[in-house]
């Protein structure tokens, strides 16, 4: 039993953290959320200069082999510095899924252009009413030939504005809940019949509700086996739940941080508010919170190795739980600590917060996971 | 990071499941299992089994008896006893006074005490809290007057846990009234069979006898019971209270109330089907079951902490576990409130012979979840716990 970083591990979180202390404060941000598609193409190119972007892939795939607890020390980064760059879903959903599920020609395909920092990635999975069911799925996919017609619409997919490959969840056969029938296909997001509305979402990142009209795709579009794919989804999809725990993480860090800087700081009645026992009291739930998050977003970390699909979903719903509770209490004390200058979009502190209220709703929120755990029988 | 445990590490907790299983007296678990008190009898032959075995004071250096385990093997033998469950060595002479004694205590102290405590001959009490001292420990007051070779000691000391068995206390004393509060008091410990010492039974809410008042009236006690310096004795309480930081979480305990809660809800019906079926319920039992899992990630990460880095300071995420493990014993006390329902109103009707297991269970739900509140007072509560965050981890 060990929680701490290995040699490689500690250089890796240095680089990154001192990659994003040198350009990404809050006033750079700022800037890269007026670029074109909402962040910024240098900064890419320096995730990809320190091979960050390569990170999870296996050497042979020009990769450098790096596992859950990499993509944690990323991710803890991403989220304390509050990253625009679509790391999630290129790298770690459309990456998940290549190095899952691409056979040889598919990570030939697009592996590199993920690694060197060319293309990127989005995820369209959501429906109008699927909500958190990773299985309720309406957009179809028919055989046509070898290959498939996509029809169907997807919506909040992140980065879907800007990505160049669309990874598109699709029933081949079956009814809308039907937890077979589903397959994963690769979508060039040019692609005739793919329209894209694009949008920012709330938390300053770029989303878009997509379309799919008659696309056609060849029969190298689909990613894994396009009958059964619901398996492959859950397990990638329980990455991106551990990797948004981790964010979080980083974001609560990072809240708690310059929360007890501001209440060191700010005087009223001739003294630092700080100095108060309501206050104070007040920082150190946030404290525990952010602790127990800490400790669970390791645990689902660890978690994501498990052989046995249904304790990894569990110990991953149980993470997403605490990391829900903890985040809604660190993001909501955060603010009411700041008092009137945390409602405003000048002071960074309300840009944190709204990223940590997206995550809670991302993948299943905490009612979701909590019933999820209950019905499979607990966790002790 | 690596959350598996060795081989070597899970073969040792086969080993003490194995051992507990074999050695605890079947009455002795089912009473705890119930939540019911023990005698003192019960306790203290379990105590004399654990200390044959080796096993009673494993934290001890080897010298004095311990056993030499590492971080992670306490860990895992605290979580086996709780959850077993069997009782835990009695704190106060286990992990209070005896490392008090061993760390600043003379020769001849060592060797006549530490014996004792591990082998219980000596039933030991704690002598801190006043009437007028709680969560403000320095301002105690209870005096200890040098005349010649001895002490006299005259005060009060309150919330004296299990006084009404005690052969020994191990006591804070004013003995300097003009010096600064902390500056001014020594450590101090006695017989409870001396003259002059009155106990008087505390009952609390939930009926039962666990702490008490102690009076100390022209106590005469010889000047070799100072435990070190004169005057240094609010240093060594220090040490003392840092000493127990991973226990506290009450992991083990937790963990087997949740397991007793679920099977007692798939037993006991509410709308013509085991509560378990209740979805409100089941979820209740599942937050509760995760953050019981983030609280053992917690204490697990300061476990491995000590042993890498051992325990010269403490680890920020050792600050939780107070806070945290006692919220939620209190949350499993709520818990099976709820799966009595009704039937937590009666008194304990059915006795604790065994002889109506059906009913047997009920009887110790409302006492204990009355008893539990507790545990966000005892040891700092959790209000000083957030001092103790907000100042020393947080720097405000």
């Amino acid at each position: 039993m060990d929680f701490d970083l290995n040699e490689e591990q500690r250089l890796l979180k240095e680089s990154i953290d001192g990659l994003l202390t040198d350009s990404y404060d809050f006033e750079s941000r700022k800037k890269y959320m007026k670029e074109k598609g909402g962040w910024s193409r240098t900064v890419w190119g320096k995730l990809a200069e320190q091979g960050l972007l390569g990170l999870p892939f296996a050497e042979a795939d020009g990769g450098f082999g790096g596992g859950g607890v990499e993509t944690m020390i990323v991710m803890e980064a991403l989220g304390k510095a509050l990253v625009l760059e679509p790391y999630l879903a290129t790298v770690v959903i459309g990456g998940g899924f290549l190095r899952h599920a691409g056979s040889d020609a598919q990570k030939a395909a697009h592996v590199p252009g993920i690694v060197d920092g060319s293309k990127t990635l989005a995820f369209a999975q959501l429906e109008k009413n699927s909500r958190y069911d990773l299985f309720d799925v309406t957009t179809t996919a028919k055989k046509k030939g070898d290959g498939w017609v996509i029809d169907g619409e997807k919506f909040v997919v992140l980065n879907g504005e800007n990505a160049d490959t669309l990874i598109v969840t699709a029933r081949t056969k079956g009814d809308r809940r039907d937890k077979s029938g589903i397959g994963v296909f690769l979508v060039p997001a040019n692609a005739k019949g793919v329209t894209r509305k694009s949008y920012p979402t709330q938390d300053g990142l770029h989303a878009a509700d997509i379309t799919f009209t008659g696309v056609e795709v060849g029969a190298d579009a689909a990613l894994g086996n396009p009958d059964d794919s619901l398996a492959l989804i859950e397990r990638v999809v329980d990455e991106a739940r551990i990797a948004l725990c981790a964010e979080a993480v980083g974001l609560m860090d990072e809240s708690l941080k310059s929360t007890v800087e501001y209440i060191k700081t700010r005087k009223q009645f001739g003294v630092a508010i700080g100095s108060f026992q309501s206050l104070q009291h007040r920082a150190s739930d946030m404290f525990v919170a952010a602790e127990q998050a800490r400790s669970m977003s390791m645990f689902a970390t660890m978690a994501g190795d498990f052989e046995d699909a249904k304790e990894r979903s569990s110990a991953v719903a149980a993470a997403k739980v605490q990391i829900g509770k903890s985040l809604k209490f660190v993001g909501q004390q955060a603010i009411q600590l700041h008092g009137g200058i945390g409602m405003t979009m000048e002071a960074k502190i309300g840009h944190y917060f709204k990223r940590l209220t997206m995550i809670e709703n991302s993948f299943g929120d905490t009612d979701y996971h909590q019933r999820r755990v209950a019905d499979g029988g607990g966790l002790i | 990071m690596d959350l598996a445990f060795t081989k070597e590490e899970q073969a040792f907790r086969e080993e003490v499941r194995e051992f507990f299983r074999d050695n605890v007296p079947p009455d002795t678990r089912r009473k705890l299992v119930e939540g019911r008190h023990l005698s003192k009898d019960e306790m203290v032959t379990w105590w004399r089994i654990l200390n044959k075995k080796g096993w009673g004071v494993s934290h001890w250096p080897k010298q004095y008896g311990g056993t030499g385990w590492t971080s992670v093997q306490h860990y895992i033998f605290n979580e086996e006893l709780q959850s077993y469950p069997a009782p835990q060595p009695l704190a106060f002479g286990v992990s209070m006074v005896g490392p008090v004694i061993y760390t600043f205590g003379n020769e001849e102290q060592k060797k006549q005490y530490l014996p004792r405590i591990a082998n219980v001959d000596d039933w030991w009490c704690q002598g801190f809290s006043e009437p007028g001292s709680g969560s403000d420990l320095a301002s105690l007051k209870t005096k200890a007057e040098r005349k010649g070779d001895k002490w006299i000691i005259n005060g009060q000391k309150t919330w004296t846990t299990l006084a009404q068995h005690a052969d020994m206390i191990f006591c804070l004393c004013r003995t300097d009234p003009t010096a600064k509060k902390q500056m001014g008091i020594s450590f101090i410990v006695f017989s409870m069979k001396s003259k002059g010492v009155t106990v008087r039974p505390i009952q609390t809410i939930d009926g039962g006898v666990e702490v008490n008042e102690v009076f100390f009236d022209d106590v005469e006690v010889p000047y070799e019971n100072l435990i070190g310096e004169e005057n240094k004795g609010w240093d060594y309480a220090k040490f003392l209270l840092g000493n127990e930081r991973t226990g506290i979480a009450r992991v083990g305990v937790s963990k087997e109330r949740l397991r007793r809660i679920r099977d007692l809800a798939s037993k006991v019906e509410s709308g013509g089907k085991p509560i378990i079926q209740d979805a409100a319920f089941r979820e209740k039992l599942a937050a509760c079951e995760i953050e019981l899992k983030a609280l053992e990630l917690t204490q697990l990460r300061v476990v491995a902490d000590e042993g890498k880095h051992g325990k010269g300071k403490p680890n920020p995420a050792s600050s939780v576990l107070k806070i945290k493990g006692s919220e939620i014993q209190q949350t499993t006390t709520e818990l099976l409130m709820e799966v009595i329902g009704p039937f937590a109103a009666p008194y304990d009707v059915h006795g604790d012979d065994g002889s109506n297991e059906a009913m047997d269970w009920t009887g110790q739900i409302a006492p204990s979840y009355f008893n539990n509140r507790k545990v966000s007072i005892y040891g700092g509560s959790n209000e000083i716990q957030r001092n103790i965050i907000a100042k020393a981890v947080l720097g405000l």
